[in-house]
């Protein structure tokens, strides 16, 4: 009964790139609770879509209520946000999933995002105080780079060369030698797929964000599975719900 | 005022609640509703040993509504009876358990094992469109719903609602073929069999490549059905399909209904059972409406 959908306030909005965008939101308790690689669900203004568009949480500022979400437009939900305006009205619920873990500060990670996979890892750059290198992979456009500075090295690759090594992330560790303990990762698939096979081959942990189609968000749907290693507790069958189980998992526990 | 239903010897303190699959069973949106407020709720489908269900991507969005193809995953009868019925139970509110199988043994044995346990009502989804063995194989032909409604009747200790399909050509005969069977109530409708192509990607929306649609969009469809229904059968009818708010559950107990399910609305608004059923007080009182039986099937 604690939680429910609630009317926001949109504190601005900015255009970051081709149909990449950053939004403020003024959402009180919501970003009082919520972690590094949380998500909220976005609802639509329009009765033909029912359905919350999930978003990761790219910044917070629990003491002054406010959280932050970069995402791109990839349909007519999220061309919908993108047309809100500071003080306009926006639908929220949240914060949702279980974000990433804590690292104790000894430990060095490689914090590393893939396109729109990198928002939600800059609040974790935020929140972690062990080393950190921020490796960022892009397929051309080149955006919040600069942000992730004053967390730790970062590093970019592009998949055309425009910016950074050309290449991928994996190529970015290998050309410059990099090593952690930890890799903590959200991004297109066949990069998380790459990393965990990496992660397996230098003795590393893994962690992933994932993402689905959901409905719910709450986990009751079972809409948003990922098939896992073993039979899930929750489910008693070997798929977890990336909306509430998730959406970070330990690489060896899921497969990609 | 009187919001009290009675579903085959089962009062309901108001007639709302929860479409199965769309509130897992229960626990997930306990925490965004009282569920002491709603008149039942009705469990996902449960069958007598786990299912792993459908591969990803599971659902679509559509135009008002969705597509929805997760094939009955459930953690299977052992620990649904373990760990969900004692949840559920800590609620004042009645449990309706969905009941699914591939094979008559499989829902006779899933029916038994109910038998001693605290459950009011049992729903027999004989309608899930997304898997392709059981489901909707015994709810598109009368004589074998009536042959399994019989079957399940004869082992249930509770009273059994049928849940029915529209993906039929005349749901009054799969309606009368139910209570030919035995069935002490009906459920209608499920979803609607449907499909989406993701033109982008040039490939089927859900990895099923079809899926139930449901949501406001089906709800004229569902309304007519459960009218059709109410005339043709004389058994208490759970209507559902597309209710998002209190006077689209209204329009279905006017059409017949004796209670309503909101599935989708759920995913829309977690709170959106409660707030139906607030609408619904407020519309008994704006009319002065003491009883909510005088308005089941009121409109003729």
């Amino acid at each position: 009964m604690a939680k429910e959908k609630k009317t926001a306030l949109v504190k601005s909005q900015e255009c970051l790139g081709t149909d990449i965008f950053t939004m403020w939101i003024q959402a009180g308790d919501m970003a009082g609770e919520a972690r590094a690689g949380q998500f909220i669900s976005i609802y639509s203004k329009d009765g033909s879509r029912l359905l919350p568009r999930p978003i990761s949480i790219c910044e917070i500022r629990g003491d002054v209520g406010e959280l932050r979400v970069v995402y791109r437009v990839a349909g007519q939900g999220t061309e919908e946000f993108s047309a809100y305006k500071a003080g306009d009205t926006i639908s929220i619920m949240g914060p949702l999933g279980n974000g990433f873990p804590n690292v104790s500060d000894d430990k060095k990670v490689f914090l590393i995002g893939g396109g729109i996979g990198i928002p939600p890892m800059l609040q974790l750059a935020k929140s972690l105080n062990c080393q950190k290198q921020v490796i960022l992979g892009y397929r051309d456009q080149v955006f919040m780079d600069r942000e992730f500075e004053p967390f730790g090295q970062v590093y970019v690759a592009t998949e055309d060369g425009s910016q950074g090594i050309k290449g991928n992330v994996l190529d970015v560790v290998k050309a410059h030698g990099l090593t952690a303990d930890i890799i903590m990762a959200c991004g297109p698939l066949p990069m998380l797929r790459a990393l965990k096979q990496y992660a397996r081959e230098m003795d590393m942990e893994c962690y992933v964000s994932l993402e689905e189609k959901m409905a719910c968000g709450v986990g009751a749907c079972l809409a948003c599975v990922c098939r896992t290693k073993d039979v899930d507790h929750h489910s008693n069958v070997r798929n977890a719900r990336i909306c509430k189980d998730g959406p970070v998992f330990l690489a060896e526990e899921v497969e990609l | 005022m009187n919001t009290a239903v009675n579903i085959a010897g089962v009062e309901l303190k108001n007639p709302v609640m929860t479409a199965s699959g769309t509130f897992g069973s229960g626990q997930e949106y306990g925490e965004f509703v009282d569920l002491n407020l709603l008149g039942a709720v009705v469990t996902k489908g449960v069958s007598n040993v786990p299912w792993p269900g459908n591969a990803a991507p599971r659902i679509a969005e559509t135009y008002g509504g969705m597509i929805n193809a997760i094939g009955l995953q459930n953690p299977g009868i052992d620990v649904f009876v373990k760990r969900d019925i004692p949840y559920l139970r800590q609620f004042d509110t009645k449990i309706i358990v969905n009941v699914c199988g591939k094979t008559t043994e499989d829902y006779v044995e899933v029916v038994e094992r109910l038998r001693d346990e605290p459950v009011d009502l049992l729903e027999i989804n004989i309608s899930c469109p997304n898997v392709k063995e059981g489901g909707i194989a015994f709810g598109q032909d009368p004589k074998a719903v009536e042959a399994i409604t019989r079957e399940v009747k004869r082992r249930a200790k509770q009273p059994i609602i049928m849940k029915l399909s529209p993906n039929v050509t005349d749901i009054t005969e799969m309606a009368r073929a139910a209570k030919d069977g035995g069935a002490d109530a009906l459920s209608l409708i499920n979803t609607l069999t449907g499909m989406k192509i993701d033109v982008h990607r040039r490939t089927f929306a859900v990895a099923n490549k079809t899926g139930g649609l449901s949501g406001p969009a089906i709800r004229p469809v569902a309304v007519r059905m459960v009218y059709q229904t109410a005339s043709a059968v004389d058994l208490p009818i759970i209507g559902m399909g597309g209710i998002m708010t209190a006077e689209d559950a209204l329009e279905f107990i006017l059409a017949g209904a004796t209670a309503v399910s909101v599935g989708t609305a759920n995913f829309h608004d977690p709170c959106a059972t409660v707030k139906v059923i607030g609408g619904i007080q407020a519309y008994m009182d704006r009319y002065g409406v003491k009883d909510i039986k005088e308005l089941v099937g009121a409109v003729r």
